[in-house]
């Protein structure tokens, strides 16, 4: 099970979603946008970081990288894709998931322990979590209001493509507490909080059990590796 | 020389925030006059020489594609200036 990671100028949690990958059991590949080639690998992560410094928008350049029409091309032939935070703008800006991604509300760049809820299982990303499952993962951002017109949203809540909610409160004044979506096929799944942050004890977040031992975004990755071995 | 300019705004409909903390901090200027602040871009896109329909048209599509976004922002303006230089 070969996961490519692709790294943008600018991207900062390459690294980390590759150690997340290797621990889940799987084989990280790195990928470099400039390239038109996916290495053959199963699944892809677009990682979490500042692609282009945020020029223009939030992942609106790395958007148009020369690696982003195999990806665009690949996703659609139902590739597994998981966006994490600046991955997630990427996707969006993309078209692969609907909506956007502004400044939050509050004006400040946020830094926490997120606590969120599991909306949908029915993905490559979180069948291995329970429907409803309550998890904590870090958060960290500046632009992660995630917005959409009212027929969107609409759309989005009717065919159930909310992936992951906030919990307890809303970081950063995103609609409906979205803090990640699927896409129809939930081959495809973006996020705001970082799973890749949460996968081994000493690293994470605080839990009731012991300080840094949250290994909640674990789950994600060997969710994608069970998903592809069992298909 | 001529620079086509294209201006972006966020949606009217949608908070801006980088616009509300513009307002903020002209209100702690001791500026009250203005009920609010609404923060958009500016791009000039030179061109060598006239610039034709065909610079235009390209301004448009790339107005559409990559320099906004649809969904948080609106197209409010592309027109045809002379270059300062």
């Amino acid at each position: 099970m070969r996961v490519g990671v692709i790294t943008f100028p600018g991207s900062l949690d390459d690294r980390d979603a590759m150690r997340a990958i290797r621990l889940a059991g799987g084989e990280p590949v790195a990928l470099w946008h400039g390239e038109h080639d996916l290495h053959g690998v199963d699944a892809l992560v677009l990682p979490g970081g500042f692609s282009y410094g945020d020029y223009l928008r939030c992942g609106a350049i790395a958007a148009h990288s020369p690696i982003m029409s195999e990806v665009i091309d690949a996703a659609h032939k139902g590739m597994p894709v998981l966006g994490i935070c600046n991955g997630f703008q990427i996707l969006v800006e993309s078209g692969l998931l609907p909506g956007g991604l502004i400044r939050n509300d509050h004006g400040d760049f946020v830094c926490r322990d997120q606590r969120l809820r599991v909306e949908s299982t029915q993905t490559s990303w979180t069948s291995g979590y329970t429907q409803g499952q309550e998890i904590t993962i870090p958060l960290k951002n500046g632009e992660g209001g995630f917005i959409a017109d009212d027929e969107t949203l609409r759309r989005i809540e009717g065919e159930d493509l909310v992936a992951f909610r906030y919990l307890e409160l809303n970081p950063n004044g995103s609609l409906h507490d979205i803090a990640g979506l699927r896409n129809e096929t939930g081959r495809i799944v973006g996020l705001m909080p970082h799973p890749e942050h949460a996968v081994e004890a000493g690293f994470g977040p605080d839990t009731s059990l012991a300080m840094k031992a949250g290994i909640d975004g674990l789950t994600m990755f060997e969710s994608v590796i069970a998903s592809v071995v069992s298909a | 020389m001529a620079i086509i300019v294209v201006e972006v705004m966020p949606k009217r409909e949608l908070l801006d925030p980088a616009g509300k903390a513009v307002l903020g901090s002209l209100h702690r200027s001791g500026v009250d006059s203005f009920s609010h602040v609404r923060l958009g871009k500016r791009f000039e896109l030179h061109v060598e020489g006239e610039a034709t329909d065909s610079h235009l048209e390209q301004a448009r599509t790339m107005a559409d594609d990559l320099l906004s976004n649809g969904v948080i922002e609106d197209v409010v303006a592309i027109r045809v200036e002379d270059s300062p230089a």
